[in-house]
């Protein structure tokens, strides 16, 4: 039994090259909402020193001394995309679990024949007919699979593609690795097993799993092993719903009033609220920030989060919206510059399986019909078409984004024009 | 404004049969993972009916055979030309208007085919 790990290459910047060619063999970099930080980076930008997640302003100097080209994030086309690289894979194995919009783990089991030339066909065929480069790597074990991944893209002799099957081959590879490198250990982890002169992937898999458990807990534990090539991570086909739902945004411009927040916050709720109702699920409590920028030094700093418990599990609207507006009045206070707000529901349940509080006020007659009606409004005449009052008519959801290419995919207007 | 007459009563014997219907989805293949729909800009090709705003279907997974229309990649752009070889086998990108020259590859140039243009959506109404 083999997993395969498929991971597009610099995703982004690969979906802007395929309908870009000016942005070949140059240094590129997509930039995360509102031309924040760079989220994408082509392999020159990664030669320059550019690192992930680098605010833009820090690269402005590049963009003249070095040719570098700055992209605001397309999520339209990429989404589009990434939906063709998952559709051709589920196309070569029997089952794929879809972990990002960019990798995806496949099961081979039952898969006939040599892996390697297999991976190397998943490659082919991703690249010519989506026009997506990727890697792969094949293995025993899901967290082996992304090692092998990460080493296609280390080492381009491999041409993109790693079978690690072979445990002698494993332990070379894993002896080469830094300990941070491997799925699930991240840095806080990886600084305390360095300390205990845990460095490579390999001294993590040798080490003693118990006493992994005790220190730390069931997941590094699990993670050596999987390191060791025991199978502990089964593919879970099909995302599972998400336990948390976020819906963030760095402002364009800074705000001040409690009555922009108060807009930006309503927006921001609306969109959760759909999110959650996407997944038929009702959330029993949210949280609301707003924060001043970290890069501001006009401004004094000023960041504040509340959880508001929602009075009966909901997924309507007008309750998310009157318990952000009210987490927001309770934290705000004029003065700072803020750049920065969200909301995020949290405490899942589905509807029918909760116990209704006695006391608690009743919850909105029809709220299910209405939301259904305004979702299947909104999913024909365009997002916003109804909201609520307080939003303006291009909502709080307009991001700035200065550099963005066409939606090629997903807008008439916009094709890829072709010279004929 | 539209007047229609609506009957109730008997039943229409049809309805059990109300769920087939053609998709020119499935007629031009465009939800394959491969399949992606450009617009077209010039008059190169109207000798073989591709004109000005006409929507070509281009499927990445085909084999481009001579004769076909192909996007091919000509000095950093996009250009949809015919597929053609010289006597030599070398590729060469052929017009269908005689007020085009053929685009021919130099030496130890390669061509760089995108898509294969297999179908051409062409509105009758637009203009």
């Amino acid at each position: 039994m083999s997993f395969a790990l498929v991971d597009c290459n610099n995703f982004y910047v690969s979906c802007e090259r395929l309908f870009r060619p000016e942005l070949r063999g140059r240094p590129v970099v997509v930039l995360s909402n509102n031309d924040g930080c760079a989220v994408s980076r082509s392999n020159e930008a990664k030669a320059l020193g550019i690192k992930m997640g680098q605010p833009f302003h820090e690269l402005r100097d590049l963009v003249a001394r070095e040719g570098l080209i700055a992209c605001s994030s397309n999520y339209a086309l990429y989404a589009d995309l990434s939906g063709r690289v998952m559709r051709t894979l589920r196309t070569m194995a029997p089952r794929i679990e879809v972990y990002s919009i960019d990798e995806a783990f496949l099961d081979l089991q039952g898969m006939q024949g040599d892996l390697e030339q297999l991976g190397r066909e998943m490659r082919a065929r991703v690249l010519r007919e989506v026009g997506i480069p990727v890697g792969v790597g094949i293995a025993p074990t899901k967290t082996l699979s992304k090692l092998a991944n990460w080493g296609a893209k280390k080492w381009p002799a491999t041409g993109g593609v790693v079978d690690l099957r072979d445990p002698a081959r494993q332990r070379r590879l894993l002896a080469l690795a830094e300990v941070g490198e491997v799925w699930g250990i991240g840095r806080r982890i990886s600084a305390r097993l360095n300390v205990m002169d845990v460095a490579t992937a390999l001294q993590l898999a040798d080490y003693d799993c118990k006493s992994l458990r005790r220190m730390f807990n069931v997941n590094v534990e699990r993670t050596a092993r999987e390191l060791a090539g025991e199978r502990c991570f089964a593919l879970e086909d099909g995302p599972e719903p998400k336990q948390m739902i976020a819906c963030t945004r760095s402002f364009g411009e800074r705000k001040h009033s409690l009555q922009e927040l108060q807009e930006a916050v309503t927006g921001y709720a609306t969109r959760a609220a759909e999110k959650l109702r996407g997944q038929r699920q009702l959330c029993q409590a949210l949280q609301v920030f707003i924060r001043t920028s970290p890069f501001d030094q006009r401004s004094e700093p000023y960041s504040r989060a509340v959880c508001v418990p929602l009075p009966y599990p909901s997924a309507d609207t007008r309750d998310l919206v009157a318990a952000a507006l009210g987490g927001l009045q309770a934290i705000y206070r004029p003065g700072p510059a803020y750049a920065k707000a969200g909301v995020v529901l949290m405490d899942f349940t589905v509807p029918g399986s909760y116990t209704p509080d006695l006391f608690a006020p009743a919850p909105r007659p029809g709220s299910d019909r209405l939301m259904a009606v305004v979702d299947a409004i909104n999913a024909r005449q365009g997002r916003g078409t109804i909201r609520p009052a307080r939003l303006a008519a291009d909502l709080g959801f307009s991001m700035k984004r200065e550099r963005l290419s066409p939606k090629f995919t997903t807008s008439w207007s916009e094709l890829l024009r072709v010279k004929c | 404004m539209v007047e229609a007459r609506v009957s109730a009563g008997f039943p229409s014997p049809a309805e059990d049969y109300a769920e087939t219907y053609l998709s020119l989805d499935e007629l031009v293949n465009v939800r394959a993972p491969s399949v992606y729909l450009v617009r077209a800009g010039g008059d190169s090709l109207n000798g073989i009916g591709i004109y000005d705003g006409d929507v070509l279907v281009v499927d990445r997974a085909a084999v481009a055979n001579q004769g076909e229309v192909v996007i091919a990649l000509v000095d950093g752009e996009f250009t949809a030309k015919i597929l053609t070889y010289d006597a030599a086998g070398r590729p060469v990108l052929m017009p269908a208007n005689p007020h085009y020259p053929p685009i021919s590859l130099l030496d130890g140039e390669e061509l760089e085919v995108w898509g294969v243009v297999t179908d051409n959506l062409h509105s009758l109404r637009r203009r």
